[in-house]
């Protein structure tokens, strides 16, 4: 029989640029320490592990083979998924379904990068095809470039509406003792960093972050009995479906977002989802994501994100906080960037979140990005689903 | 096959990735291989818990799970475990073939080191062989700072 | 538990070299066979899971190339990274999750684009082991040398694995290399990594599978010949090579017991009919089905100089040649389950063995010197 399965602990490490002090599978073994001490748990308890992060960061192979010594998976089922940059939302994801199968009752999930260790865009641009992508667009920031272009030109939408973006994550990645960049910016000067890709610039993008991240899932035979506040999973929604970047034609929308969302909503039975939603933790790898992609999930009518911005609607305080951690444009270890989300979301869910806690949160949203224009989302709820 | 293919010519498109890494070694192997590069020293890491020697030292004990605490120097010499001659050439090898890789177990560890031998006929290798650590002229903090294991006496 | 049945199969034909088609094309073709054998269209599949490497396809990202060639637009769909059979795993949780009915699982790998010494050296540690070279093939060599001294078995018993999988494969219209051999042969074949010889090891071949996987409703209406998924575990040992006494397998006992345990099997001889297993050296089959309880601890040579293993033995290994045969690397364990499936239906063609298979087993493997296992126990009923 199916289960229903929470998030019953979280851990993730003091996000930096870089960390020479450790390497890649110490990274890891922080993270997992500091998840189970807040589930109060120990390794013996763990049924089994889910790892994930992207091979060419680090340049290893068979990364769920090489992470034992640091993930505690030492004669335990261990597997590994990798997305790209939906990485940490797939993980995610994949441990939902492995406890919710009744296969595991307490999993450990774990998301990592070490964004240091190589070259970001020289790996990156190998995700587009070799023969026709690779050879005349690729890397992640000329993508985004086009769908901000895009945008602009088919909504009257500027650059400054986007910096405002970039302002209240950063304000709110202050209130985050893990969070990787934590300094207020103004927008102007958002509007005058140095320029990367027409219209995009240096602080309208994620930076590049060694960390790591680490939840436990339980099955609903013990999650209550491991804390008073599991965080429930209500539903997940995903959507892979482009495979060259050229495939992707109207870039003014995350075609992926507007499928993905309307599947979560409709799984969880929400007409308003600014209404219904209490907070979002959106895997928003630059600015204008976080006007684009919430009209997409249908926070409100295409052309109108500016003005929920402007309004403050999203910020802490707003009617729905969007990342209150500070979210991606404040830290980014890719393979771990999405289950940060996912953990954000839970601390919110469980009270936990302490100087970034948005009041009386019971349901709260998670998602990942990456790939080919990729969405991953998963929603956390206070009440055990029906 | 299609009919089309019978005629199509099939391009290969050649390419190679070229990612440059620049692996963080962290705290414990930096010790361990700023010792060996510097004083040619071994060094394993005991664990409270199992009180194995792990030979490469970790940080925390992989069958345990727990932080490791006691650094302790092991020998230069050790016992061959496992042993192949490889007979051919990759582009990887540190040494032209033939050549031999051994698992060694160095007196004090737990665990068992890889590692290439040299100064013997790889006709002549065997298990139980007793092996001891050859250091490189030019150490730069890596595991090839042992530029190989020879046969204990020769 | 729900049931899950396995109800759509298909691989491509392997090779060393597909030159005529890229690697998407070849799960594309996977997919086909496997959507014509359930007698269903892609819509009647809910969610995918696609098995893929960044370092065998020289992309990162890799699974961006196989989403649409296995139906994935507009749909749930993920990716695991390893072998097929772990893959397969994943699918099988998203529908006893209760999320989804029917999941179609993918794996392929196109060895012929690369080079393997160079992908397998990047599964040693980049700060320990790297330096020194290791390969798979090498690695694997000082696991044989320790396993075959520990126990006595002779290089004469490795050979015979490999007499008895490539002349399987010569039934198999999918592998790609059927040969006729003898002991003799194997033992004069070109020495590699001692005490491998060319023909203990396995090719690297292009090629792809896919299976339907379905919960039991929805493949009583898509087959009259489901398969069904019994029991299913993995298990992973420690990382480092000098970490683990390479002669024992204790992961795959553990993923082994685990799934026969789910499966409620107690007698293995006489419950377990035939066994597809991941041979990626011909030591490893002997010590693999040691792993798998089907004989003592060092009496894997005897087990197959006694003829058990062979195709009208008592149980019968590898039948469709196995992982000498035909080796497309990540894909090697999901044909596994497909070519176990395939004997449980009656549909193995020439490679269908003669007795009535009840229960097969399938087995996947990731990482080096069988690091870590995966067990699957299919059956008739
Ligand atoms: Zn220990």
């Amino acid at each position: 029989m199916a289960k229903r399965a929470a998030i019953v602990g979280t851990g993730q490490t003091h996000h930096r640029s870089i960390r020479r002090d450790v390497n890649g599978q110490e990274l890891i073994n922080e993270a997992v320490t500091r998840a189970l001490a807040d589930a109060e748990l120990t390794i013996d308890d763990i049924d089994g592990v889910v790892i994930g992060n992207m091979d060419h960061f680090e340049g290893i192979n068979y990364v769920d083979c090489w992470s034992i010594d640091g993930s505690g998976g030492y004669l335990k089922p261990t597997i590994k998924l990798t997305t790209g940059g939906t990485t940490g939302a797939t993980v995610a994801i994949a441990g939902y379904h492995l406890v919710a199968s009744g296969m595991f009752e307490k999993l450990l999930v774990i998301g990592w990068e070490k964004n240091s260790e190589s070259d970001t865009t020289g790996a990156i641009i190998t995700c587009s095809d070799p023969v026709i992508d690779r050879v005349v667009f690729a890397g992640a920031v000329a993508g985004l470039a086009l769908e901000a272009q895009a945008y602009m030109h088919r909504y009257g939408a500027t650059p400054k509406d986007a910096a405002r973006v970039s302002v209240r994550d950063r304000r709110h990645a202050c209130n985050n003792p893990y969070a990787h960049l934590r300094q207020e910016i103004t927008v102007e000067e958002v509007l005058n960093s140095p320029i990367l890709s027409d219209p995009l610039r240096l602080h309208d993008m994620c930076p590049r972050t060694d960390g790591a991240c680490a939840v436990i899932y339980a099955s609903e035979d013990v999650a209550e009995k491991i804390t008073p506040k599991p965080a429930w999973v209500l539903a997940t929604a995903n959507r892979h479906m482009y495979s060259d970047f050229t495939d992707v034609l109207d870039v003014s929308s995350l075609h992926s977002m507007v499928g993905a969302s309307r599947e979560l909503w409709q799984k969880l039975n929400i007409r308003e989802p600014l209404k219904e939603v209490d907070v979002i933790e959106l895997y928003q790898p630059y600015s204008w994501a976080g006007i684009i992609w919430i009209e997409d999930m249908g926070l409100c009518p295409k052309g109108e994100g500016p003005r929920l911005l402007w309004d403050g609607v999203t910020d802490m305080g707003g009617e729905l906080p969007i990342n209150p951690s500070g979210g991606v444009i404040a830290t980014n270890p890719i393979g771990a960037t999405g289950l940060i989300r996912c953990a954000e979301t839970v601390l919110q869910i469980q009270g936990k979140a302490e100087a970034r806690q948005v009041p009386d949160v019971k349901l709260g949203v998670a998602t990942g990005f990456g790939g080919c224009f990729w969405t991953d989302m998963i929603a956390f709820g206070s009440k055990k689903p029906n | 096959m299609g009919d089309f293919w019978s005629d199509a010519e099939a391009i290969i498109h050649e390419s190679c990735i070229k990612v440059p890494y620049s692996w963080q070694a962290g705290e414990t192997a930096s010790y361990f291989l700023t010792q060996l590069r510097d004083e040619g020293k071994i060094w394993g890491k005991k664990c409270p818990c199992c009180k194995k020697v792990l030979v490469p030292p970790r940080k925390s004990c992989p069958f345990c799970f727990v932080a490791t605490d006691q650094w302790t120097e092991v020998s230069d010499e050790g016992v061959v475990e496992s042993f192949t001659v490889v007979r051919r050439d990759t582009i990887i090898q540190p040494k032209k073939a033939p050549f031999a890789y051994a698992l060694i177990r160095l007196d004090g560890a737990d665990t068992g080191l890889v590692h290439v031998l040299g100064e013997v006929e790889p006709e002549a290798v065997r298990e139980g062989m007793r092996v001891k650590a050859v250091l490189a002229d030019d150490r730069k903090g890596s595991l090839l700072d042992i530029a190989h294991f020879k046969p204990v006496g020769s | 538990m729900d049931r899950v049945a396995i109800v759509g199969i298909g691989q491509t034909k392997h090779a060393a070299c597909r030159k005529e088609v890229s690697y998407a094309e070849l799960v594309y073709e996977a997919v086909t066979l496997a959507l014509k054998d359930a007698g269903i269209g892609i819509s009647e599949i809910d969610n995918i899971v696609t098995t893929s490497n960044d370092f065998w396809d020289g992309r990162t990202i890799s699974c961006m190339a196989t989403g649409d060639v296995s139906g994935g637009y507009d749909k749930n769909i993920s990716c695991v990274e390893g072998d097929g059979t772990f893959g397969a795993f994943y699918g099988l949780t998203r529908i006893l999750s209760g999320s989804y009915g029917t999941t179609l699982v993918t794996a392929y790998s196109k060895g012929s684009e690369s080079v393997s010494s160079l992908i397998t050296n990047a599964a040693f540690d980049p700060i320990y082991m790297r330096c020194l070279g290791l390969d798979m093939v090498s690695a694997c060599a000082l696991q044989a040398r320790r396993y075959l001294s520990r126990y006595g078995i002779s290089e004469e018993d490795c050979a015979l694995v490999s007499v008895k999988n490539h002349g399987n494969a010569l039934d198999n219209p999918n592998a790609q290399l059927g040969m006729k051999l003898t002991v003799k042969d194997v033992m004069n074949s070109r020495m590699i990594a001692s005490p491998l010889k060319l023909y203990d090891i396995s090719p690297i071949s292009d090629g792809a599978c896919a299976i339907v996987l379905a919960r039991e409703d929805r493949a009583r209406k898509i087959t009259d010949k489901p398969v069904w998924v019994k029991g299913v575990s993995f298990c992973a040992d420690a990382y480092l090579l000098g970490d683990r006494d390479l002669s024992e397998c204790r992961a795959l006992e553990k993923a082994a017991g685990a799934a026969y345990k789910m499966a409620g099997i107690r007698n293995l001889k006489k419950e377990i009919d035939l066994a597809e297993i991941y041979d990626a050296f011909s030591y490893q089959e002997l010590l693999w089905t040691e792993g798998l309880g089907f004989c003592e601890k060092g009496e894997g040579g005897k087990l197959i100089a006694d003829g058990a293993t062979a195709k009208d033995g008592d149980i019968p290994v590898n039948p469709s040649g196995g992982l000498l045969g035909a080796h497309p690397v990540i894909a090697a364990g999901l044909i596994r389950i497909a070519e176990a499936a395939l004997q449980i239906r009656g549909d193995a063609g020439a490679m269908q063995i003669k007795k009535d298979v009840r229960n097969a087993l399938a087995h996947g493997v990731n990482g080096v010197c069988g690091q870590s296992h995966c067990v699957w126990i299919l059956g008739q009923n």
